[in-house]
């Protein structure tokens, strides 16, 4: 079993593999990633930084793709799930 | 704080998947100076990714082989504009990286092309390289049900991935007919290697319904995918699923070469034999050039490395292999064109636009992707049109305008650094466009 690692997305504690992606991280606790324009809920949908569905907050940087950043143990990531952020 | 990075290469290669790879060691055998960025945590691209630590497979060797010749590779790191004569800007988390060369290699592959159909922005419901680009970062997919659809060889390729990893393949869906599907089976016979991989994903595969003149009509759920409904011809089926992996081929990454003035044609690069574009010292290998699968891309990426290294001598004596390469491609263009069926999937209110939320009943009131744009902002999110852009080609036969910089979003920093020069020096700057 590869090595586990534990970061935080929406407060929740959730545990991957080490090399795994945020986008993973928010897939497996069960959350989409952001909110459209007008109030749909998005999730990852090219897998490869191209159509920016998969936008979370990571640290309190805004705006980051998640499916082309690795989880890192601690890492705090939010996502717009309950409005939880304003977009721009 | 973004420190920046300075870097002068003799040749620069833009894009880490086999292209891009074979590009970069074929150039630094010849003694050159090269550096290779990429966008990924890890190079290999998206057909090679997290191959750099299988050491078994082929792709290590070529993945590997790099740092022995002294390329020097620069990931998590996009391109963002052309700042000066021979040189780009690009951005890492915390790093804005000025890069010069004599020569630039462009390999910037390609993306899936999707179609909007009702429920298609579902969470969940994904492309196909996509769903298999999770699942090899750690997605765990064991025991979950998925669909696969949509059109192209990938799907296979996508299939006998998720299997690997547990997933239970409902049905496999390829709009492409079933005559279709035959005439291209037969032409495989002259490519022996093309054989070896069909038959081994056939044995991969053995017991998943495969399905030709199907497609998925509407994703249903509550907030996330719940349901789909497929037609297969006059019939429609009902199915239940986790993850819909659905794409419709794929469409080639031009921004970077538009950017810098590269000539397209049909949608894709124009090269010489020698894979150099329109735009001076600008060479452009792999599926830019053309849809043609790995091998092709390695042979142009070797040519490419090669030419731009001043060595046109080896650089010629690929042009056979690349050739027979070439004329599969063709093959596979004609196997897996769109049908027209698919062109009545939107309804009014699909949304087309997923950065704008804009349906396809307020696009097809106007009468160019221009047109559109200025009116609805269609287009103008963040993906600039990477998604709805192939779209609405197919849709309604729209061709997006011309490129603009930064051709990603960029940090105010980085913008910053780009100097403050005259229209007139710039529109030259990027040759003629």
């Amino acid at each position: 079993m590869p090595e586990q690692i534990t970061l935080m997305v929406n407060g929740r504690s959730v545990s991957v593999a080490r090399g795994a992606t945020v986008a993973v991280a928010v897939t497996v606790a069960g959350m989409h990633c952001r909110n459209s324009v007008t109030g749909e809920p998005r999730g990852p949908l090219c897998g490869m930084g191209i159509c920016f569905e998969c936008r979370v907050e990571i640290d309190g940087a805004l705006h980051q793709r998640s499916c082309q950043i690795l989880c890192a143990s601690g890492m705090n990531v939010r996502t717009n799930e309950q409005g939880n952020y304003k977009t721009i | 704080m973004n420190r920046e990075i300075t870097r002068q290469f003799d040749v620069l290669v833009v894009g880490g998947g086999p292209a891009g790879i074979s590009a970069a060691l074929s150039a630094a055998e010849q003694g050159a100076h090269v550096g290779i960025v990429d966008d990924n945590h890890n190079l290999g691209g998206q057909i090679w990714r997290g191959e750099a630590t299988n050491c078994t497979s082929a792709a290590s060797h070529w993945i590997n082989g790099l740092s022995g010749k002294g390329v020097e590779s620069l990931c998590a790191a996009r391109v963002v504009d052309q700042i000066g004569p021979n040189t780009l800007l690009a951005e890492t988390a915390d790093h804005i990286c000025e890069l010069s060369y004599s020569k630039l290699v462009l390999a910037t592959g390609a993306r899936e092309r999707f179609l909007p159909f009702p429920g298609w922005t579902l969470p969940n419901v994904m492309g196909a390289g996509a769903l298999q680009a999770l699942v090899k970062s750690g997605l765990p997919v064991h025991g979950k049900r998925v669909v696969i659809a949509g059109t192209g060889p990938l799907l296979l390729a996508v299939a006998s991935c998720l299997r690997k990893h547990g997933a239970k393949i409902a049905i496999i869906c390829e709009q492409a007919s079933r005559a279709s599907l035959a005439r291209f089976g037969f032409s495989l016979l002259a490519y022996p290697q093309k054989i070896r991989q069909a038959l081994s994903l056939r044995k991969d595969l053995s017991g998943i319904r495969f399905v030709p003149d199907c497609w998925p009509v509407a994703a249903i759920g509550d907030g996330v995918l719940e349901q789909l409904t497929l037609a297969r011809g006059n019939d429609v089926e009902n199915i239940s699923c986790d993850y819909l992996a659905c794409g419709f081929h794929l469409v080639p990454n031009t921004e970077l070469p538009s950017l810098l003035g590269c000539r397209l044609r049909d949608g894709f690069v124009e090269v010489d034999d020698f894979q150099r574009t329109s735009a001076p010292d600008v060479f452009c290998a792999g599926e830019p050039t053309g849809i043609g699968g790995l091998e092709l891309s390695l042979v142009e990426g070797q040519i490419a490395g090669l030419a731009a290294a001043g060595n046109v001598g080896d650089a010629h004596k690929l042009f056979r292999s690349r050739a027979r390469l070439q004329k599969f491609k063709k093959k596979l263009d004609h196997a897996f064109t769109l049908r027209p069926e698919l062109k009545k999937l939107p309804q009014p209110e699909t949304i087309v636009c997923r950065c704008e939320d804009v349906t396809y009943g307020t696009l097809s009131r106007y009468r160019s992707w221009r047109a559109a744009k200025l009116r609805t902002r269609s287009g103008m999110g963040p993906c600039q049109g990477r998604v709805c852009g192939p779209a609405t080609e197919f849709l309604l036969g729209w061709t997006p305008d011309s490129v603009r910089p930064p051709i990603f979003p960029a940090r105010l920093q980085s913008l910053g650094t780009i100097p403050n020069i005259e229209p007139a020096q710039y529109e030259a700057m990027r040759g003629n466009q």
